[in-house]
């Protein structure tokens, strides 16, 4: 069979387009301190930062399963809503994925802040807490848990659901035994995805719970923060935050995600 | 099991009255998208339905599917992918009940199993064995044999005889094949676009054809033999 054929001259966007996104990670590990690397990812500041981002990441992705997976077999499950709410909904919930960030930390302000709608009635103060971290994660990362879920759920084949039925298992007993674990890859990879967009979160939590250090100041912002004071152990971080995106990348790959293949 | 029902099936309105004795095994014949296993659909509650369905001396109309005790074998048998033949067999019943199913229809060393692994005989005896695990009061089968190879179809056919034969509750069978009619069943119900055009027992049948659709299957069944 004839090879298809590819216009040489897209060589060059391309070579360019592959050069961008690759090149960075190369300065990244070229220029690293690596002599100095295990000083510097123990320093009390940084050790405090990574401490906080994955207890964050992980209490985020923990509330995002017990909320999202609900959350996605509702969507799953709309098909005989009316079309104006059924679509009203699925956009409310992808609107974390394209709203900057900032603005989400804003809203969060606005909503759960001291003054804020809600905020003014609670007996606590959630913003600048490590519980404003969390929330901001939540808020950014669960829409790509819910989607993902969303997209395993559409493609269970629901007889199985009619099937447990017959044989005397409740509503709630077909979604534990038969529809969860029929969605487990989904959720794997949601969960995965959801927590490395925690971990790397930054706009929202900068806004909605500062940058104390030890309390609210995370990786991301660390790492901000340290470029401008110490530079190495902004190089140190960054390369915790890029070795866990490979690492669920590694993940992700084939086993979980169809189409994320090497 | 006594059935008086009325079933919207999309391009008619499926009317049918149905009764079966403990023991006994009825079988609904009729061509393609005649109604049959919207029927079944029907009885074990899969669909809504007009009418009235009494079993073991309950009324089934407003029993939600989970608590009708209606035992039922897909075509395509619709095992749990991501369980074990006995998990799939243990689902509605204990894993001792499940064992003893699993040794009672032969199929014990395939326990640890996944349905993958299943020819589509082992997964016919594994769907078999997991309705009957529940005790259900009416066992519902649709099309048991379609889904299997013709040349295990015979075999498969005279071993589901003898385990409808062990089975002490009404049987429904929904079949489209003369030859499940005559190997499994005692009674029969023609169905050809939602109404009932024939009932009675095999060998009245095949003396006496109702309609030109059961003639030819009639005489197709017999010229095969």
């Amino acid at each position: 069979m004839r090879r298809r054929s590819f216009p040489p001259l897209l060589w060059i966007p391309a070579g360019i387009g592959f050069a961008l996104l690759v090149l960075p990670l190369v300065g990244l590990v070229v220029r690293a301190p690596w002599a100095q690397l295990p000083g510097l990812l123990t320093e009390t500041a940084v050790a405090q930062a990574l401490g906080l981002s994955l207890g964050t990441a992980l209490v985020s992705t923990a509330v995002s399963l017990v909320l999202g997976v609900p959350l996605a077999l509702v969507l799953a499950r709309s098909s005989d809503w009316p079309t104006v709410p059924r679509r009203l909904v699925r956009a409310l919930v992808t609107v974390p994925l394209v709203l900057p960030p900032v603005v989400g930390g804003v809203a969060l302000l606005l909503l759960l802040g001291r003054r804020g709608l809600i905020g003014q009635w609670l007996p606590v103060t959630i913003p600048f807490t490590p519980a404003a971290v969390v929330i901001a994660q939540v808020f950014v990362a669960m829409p790509f848990l819910v989607l993902a879920v969303e997209g395993a759920l559409k493609g269970v084949d629901g007889r199985y659901e009619v099937a447990a039925a017959t044989l005397g298992a409740s509503r709630f007993t077909v979604f534990r035994r038969v529809t969860l674990p029929l969605v487990a890859p989904g959720v794997a990879a949601g969960g995965l995805l959801c927590f490395t967009r925690s971990l790397g979160e930054f706009g929202a939590t900068i806004t909605f719970a500062g940058s104390f250090p030890g309390t609210t100041q995370t990786l991301p912002i660390a790492t901000y923060l340290q470029l401008q004071t110490d530079p190495d152990a902004a190089i140190a971080l960054s390369l915790v935050l890029m070795l866990v995106s490979v690492v669920v990348l590694v993940s992700l790959r084939d086993r979980w995600v169809p189409g994320v293949t090497a | 099991m006594k059935a008086a029902l009325r079933v919207d099936h999309g391009g008619f309105v499926l009317d049918i009255e149905l009764a079966v004795e403990p023991g006994q095994v009825l079988a609904l014949l009729g061509p393609n998208g005649a109604g049959k296993s919207t029927a079944l659909a029907a009885i074990a509650g899969l669909v809504p339905s007009v009418g009235t369905i009494e079993l073991a001396g309950r009324t089934l109309d407003a029993v939600p599917v989970e608590r009708r005790r209606v035992g039922y074998v897909f075509q395509d048998y619709l095992l749990f992918p991501h369980l074990t033949v006995l998990d799939n067999v243990a689902f509605g019943a204990t894993k001792a009940v499940a064992l003893e199913w699993l040794e009672r229809l032969g199929i014990a060393d395939l326990a640890g199993s996944r349905p993958a692994q299943l020819s589509g005989g082992q997964a016919q005896r594994v769907a078999l064995a997991r309705a009957l695990a529940t005790s259900p009061d009416l066992l519902l089968l649709d099309e048991p044999l379609a889904a299997l190879d013709v040349t295990v179809r015979d075999e498969v056919r005279s071993s589901l005889r003898g385990f409808l034969r062990d089975y002490a509750g009404p049987t429904i069978v929904v079949t489209h094949d003369f030859e499940d009619v005559a190997a499994l069943a005692d009674e029969v119900v023609v169905i050809e676009a939602g109404r009932v055009t024939q009932r009675g027992q095999v060998r009245g049948v095949v003396r006496e054809p109702a309609s030109p659709w059961v003639a030819r299957l009639v005489r197709d069944w017999a010229e095969d033999d």
